[in-house]
């Protein structure tokens, strides 16, 4: 997994709320068995007019000129500016997979969806939780001004303003750590190999039946 | 000190150790894997080197691209065909127990794992798809995860999570006839909204929910995580027991003895603290009915559509005027009157045999209305498929006039050939009435099997309760 520790970026303004993840890779997509690819498909239904399917040509499709991700202010944008409870519905890693693709670093909103919050941090994206309020403000400063851009510091854990003001935020030391350092999740678990094998034994005393299919 | 949630004794129980950075490392016991989330965990299981820890500790069986129809000429997307054989192909070098598409097993994990009894009260179970909360049903933390979590279950049998809070919502009281537990689900997440247990695990407790069978219980843990919680949970009692014993999966002999001196603690205490307590009264719930784009909007099949005017916040009020639009509804428009075009009865939310009895029931001796364009029975494994043909509840459902298919995901998420065309409206039994969830541009209100095959009969949304309904002879389960 890429570290994340310091990145500037412009900021995209995704303006509804419940974003679930059909919405961010619809199901079609879903039957690839790559991880990588994803991008060109990353909200689908809204980014295009047409119906998407697997193996097509996507810079040959009509684009929604009204959605945001294809207003040419915002090309290139690495960081996503959500409302409330992103990423919720399916538990389909497929949806960090495409921000990733795309570009996206970060993702900031007031809430995010549990399973797709913790997708992110296995893929290298920052999901930064603000208070309504300071997405309310994120989101007109950067629909006022075109090429606004944040600076997301995650050892700090800092979201700077262009005007320089500094906004902090909170994230789990574990994940924070994580991340920081590109770490292989599976490697830092398998450390613990003799707790894991201490508990195992022990639980097949105590329920033989799980162990004896 | 307060006594312990249900939560809190499965957590402890499969606490490995608890590490200084306030995360937990988490004991899975089993896991269940299908063709769409596990081929890149498979993947990089194999990049990196790594062996499975403890194979038998999984099962696995294609759900979300098999065909409904006829299977004898395998699956006719390529794209799809290629990921269902990719299943098979790692279920067969590592020595996965699986059940083919072809095997009278094969089914939708979340009905799988309770029918053959390797959902058990007291485990850890996760999958790689959310609705794995449905496994709660029997006390089992049960939960789903993305893809990287599965290779990391596949790879170290654990897993490192933070400890959720504990909610409850208790229903008490008696269900009104014709009123089911996913009326009961539906209402709780229009209570709470699809964000209100986002942290939480959440136990349904009350004695409208200890009233429930095993598949009504299932029907509502599945949707816990329509209101945010990857956790839903109830208590065990005998229903539980009752319904696990004998299932080929299920602990034999002096293990069945133990294993259920051992589940009879898998209960809140009466002490226990709940972080957030929601209370409904059985008696007020009324049918429901989603008239929108997140399960959240959903009104009793009495009521009207919302009116964007009357909402205060202006999120909120977009959302409503955004669902609208993509609907094409009216505010203020009754909920039974909008038409109907297709009809689908099945999902790992209501794909069970009592969902099938209850569907039969209105289906009875009436037909589907010629203005609904296909009305749909997916049972939800081969052997629900082959109970109801033992009751006869296939023959019912063709003679009104639906199609009887086989086993699978199928219109619940449209990955296979079963989906909506562009601007129908769909009675689904399924759990998501997200924009283009059931195929682009289709607009899906979610229901209950009985105001489903209601609707089909109708053409538009009808009150289940006013219907005189045919007993169905399928004997208890």
């Amino acid at each position: 997994m890429e570290a994340f520790t310091q990145h500037t970026g412009l900021t995209v303004p995704l303006d509804r709320a419940n974003v679930d993840t059909d919405a961010i890779i619809p199901k079609q997509f879903l039957k690839s068995i790559k991880r990588s690819g994803f991008g060109p498909n990353l909200f689908d239904e809204w980014r295009y007019l047409d119906h998407g399917e697997p193996g097509m040509d996507n810079s040959q499709r009509p684009i929604n000129p009204d959605f945001v991700l294809n207003f040419p202010r915002y090309k290139g944008g690495s960081i996503l500016l959500a409302r409330e409870n992103f990423g919720c519905g399916s538990s389909r890693e497929h949806a960090p997979w495409a921000l990733e693709d795309y570009g996206f670093k970060a993702v900031i909103a007031p809430s995010f969806a549990d399973i797709f919050f913790n997708n992110c941090f296995k893929n290298g994206i920052l999901p930064i939780v603000l208070d309504h309020d300071t997405v309310d403000l994120l989101f007109k400063e950067s629909e006022a001004n075109e090429g606004y851009k944040l600076d997301i510091n995650l050892e700090q854990q800092t979201v700077t303003r262009p005007n320089g003001e500094v906004i902090k935020f909170e994230v789990e030391q574990d994940r924070k750590h994580s991340l920081l350092n590109g770490l292989d999740d599976i490697g830092i678990t398998l450390q613990q190999e003799a707790a894991i094998t201490e508990y195992e034994n022990e639980r097949k005393k105590r329920a033989p039946w799980l162990f004896n299919r | 000190m307060a006594g312990k949630t249900l939560f809190d004794k499965l957590w402890d129980d499969h606490l490995v150790a608890q590490n200084d950075d306030g995360s937990a490392l988490i004991y899975i016991d089993r896991q269940l894997l299908h063709e769409v989330t596990s081929p890149q965990a498979f993947e990089g299981l194999k990049l990196a080197g790594r062996k499975p820890r403890r194979i038998e500790a999984n099962l696995a069986t294609p759900d979300h691209n098999v065909p409904t129809t006829d299977r004898t000429k395998g699956i006719e997307d390529p794209i799809s065909r290629i990921q269902v054989q990719t299943l098979d192909d790692n279920c067969d070098e590592y020595g996965v127990t699986e059940f083919k598409m072809d095997d009278v097993r094969q089914g939708i994990v979340h009905v799988i794992g309770p029918e053959q009894g390797y959902t058990l009260p007291g485990l850890t179970m996760v999958c790689g798809d959310s609705h794995t909360a449905t496994h709660g049903a029997f006390a089992a933390m049960a939960f789903g995860v993305g893809t990287s979590e599965v290779e990391h279950v596949l790879a170290t049998q654990c897993l490192r999570q933070k400890k959720m809070k504990n909610m409850l919502v208790k229903v008490d009281g008696k269900l009104g006839v014709g009123v089911t537990a996913k009326d009961i689900v539906l209402a709780v997440i229009g209570e709470i909204g699809t964000a209100g247990g986002n942290g939480h695990a959440i136990e349904f407790a009350g004695s409208a929910i200890e009233d429930l069978s095993m598949e009504g219980r299932m029907t509502i843990c599945n949707m816990a995580i329509e209101a945010g919680a990857r956790i839903g949970l109830v208590a065990v009692d005998d229903k539980t027991i009752e319904y696990v014993k004998g299932r080929p999966f299920a602990p034999k002999g002096e293990h069945w003895d133990m294993a259920v001196k051992a589940w009879q603690d898998l209960k809140s205490d009466a002490d226990a603290h709940f972080d957030k307590v929601v209370e409904l009264k059985a008696e007020d719930i009324i049918p429901q009915v989603t008239w929108g784009t997140s399960p959240e909007m959903v009104k009793p099949v009495t009521g009207m559509i919302p009116n964007p005017a009357n909402e205060a916040s202006p999120v909120k009020k977009e959302g409503i005027e955004r669902a609208l639009k993509y609907m094409d509804l009216k505010a203020d428009t009754p909920i039974t009157q909008i038409p109907v075009d297709k009809v689908f009865i099945g999902s790992c939310t209501n794909s069970r045999i009592e969902d099938l009895r209850e569907a039969a029931a209105v289906a009875k001796g009436r037909k589907v209305a010629a203005s609904v364009k296909l009305a749909m029975v997916v049972p939800g494994s081969g052997l629900v498929k082959e109970q109801a043909e033992a009751e006869g509840l296939d023959k019912i459902f063709t003679e009104a006039g639906f199609q009887w298919r086989e086993p699978g995901c199928s219109m619940c998420l449209a990955m296979n050939a079963d989906r909506l065309e562009p601007g129908e409206h769909c009675a689904s039994t399924s759990n998501r009435n997200f924009e283009g969830r059931q195929g682009q541009g289709g607009r899906t209100h979610l229901v209950s099997p009985g105001m489903a095959a209601a609707a089909a009969v109708f053409g538009h949304f009808t009150d289940v309760r006013e219907l005189e309904l045919q007993p169905i002879t399928g004997g208890a389960n």
